[in-house]
């Protein structure tokens, strides 16, 4: 049976598709974020040379992957927004900015905190860690420029455009480490084999699977509130049983 | 200094009240905003569909 995708780019027939999915991403990133941790925190070994202080990978990198992939989304709706001015688009691209800031301020945060143990300072200047900080700053920016226009549609071609020049900015972070000599380790997982431990590994998977299935269930209820907000005039709204 | 000493004796303890408390607290506080958020945008939207029926 074919499904029929474009349906699903009306906010009226997005909504409640969105109210019906949100209970089961919230409820599979629960138990998927009980399950890395346990693994991470009881199953994984300690590491040879960190000790136990290599546990913050757990959440630190599935963050720094979150954020960059969120931005490449938020960016892709705002640009999907802009071409074909397509009202959910935008809602999505709004939607997804908040938790892609905090995602990357989670993910610099926990880095300082590896950081100080490892290299003695919370903070270095080094490529990955300050193109990830440009990241945060880019997020922060898209929200700020969105909420300073009034009229909803020039704030998201407006917001659109910053998303989409400042997606240059996720390549520079994610190759930041092989092209400048930086502080910052390199990956760890390559397409041609790791050294991690095979628990270790189950964990970080866990997680990041965690952190992406409750980044889906906060924008969708995000996304919910604005199509509210944003359709309240039309007779569509005023006729959702949550309304009356 | 104090903080080099206690962290290197507490590992398990600094990981979790640093990085994995303050992300939940977080995330947390980030899904109770949006549910305030939606709370207030419902409200609204029954005040409007209130007034236009009084109309």
């Amino acid at each position: 049976m074919a499904i029929n995708w474009f349906k699903y780019s009306a906010p009226t027939t997005f909504y409640p598709l969105a109210g019906k999915l949100i209970p089961w991403f919230a409820i599979s990133s629960a138990i998927l974020f009980a399950v890395g941790l346990y693994i991470g925190f009881v199953v994984a070994p300690s590491d040879a040379t960190q000790g136990e202080f290599y546990r913050i990978i757990f959440i630190h990198v599935p963050s720094s992957i979150i954020s960059m992939f969120l931005y490449l989304i938020m960016a892709g709706y705002a640009a999907l927004g802009l071409i074909f001015n397509t009202r959910l688009s935008s809602m999505m691209a709004s939607a997804i900015a908040p938790t892609g800031a905090l995602f990357a301020f989670i993910s610099l945060w926990t880095g300082a905190l590896w950081g100080k143990p490892m290299w003695g300072a919370w903070w270095v200047w080094d490529a990955r860690l300050t193109s990830e900080l440009i990241l945060l700053f880019l997020y922060l920016g898209f929200i700020a420029l969105h909420a300073s226009i009034d009229d909803p549609r020039r704030a998201d071609r407006a917001a659109a455009l910053l998303a989409i020049v400042g997606s240059v900015n996720v390549p520079i972070i994610y190759f930041s480490v092989k092209w400048w000599n930086t502080l910052h380790q390199g990956s760890t997982i390559k397409y041609s084999g790791t050294s991690m431990h095979i628990a270790m590994q189950q964990a970080m998977f866990t997680m990041l699977a965690a952190c992406w299935l409750y980044a889906i269930a906060i924008a969708l209820m995000r996304v919910r509130s604005i199509i509210l907000e944003r359709e309240k005039n039309t007779k569509w709204i005023t006729e959702l049983a949550e309304v009356k | 200094m104090g903080l080099d000493i206690w962290m290197r004796e507490n590992p398990l303890t600094y990981i979790w009240v640093g990085s994995y408390a303050v992300a939940f607290i977080i995330f947390a506080v980030e899904i109770a905003m949006v549910i305030h958020k939606r709370k207030i945008t419902l409200q609204q939207v029954r005040l409007m569909r209130e007034a236009s029926e009084e109309e």
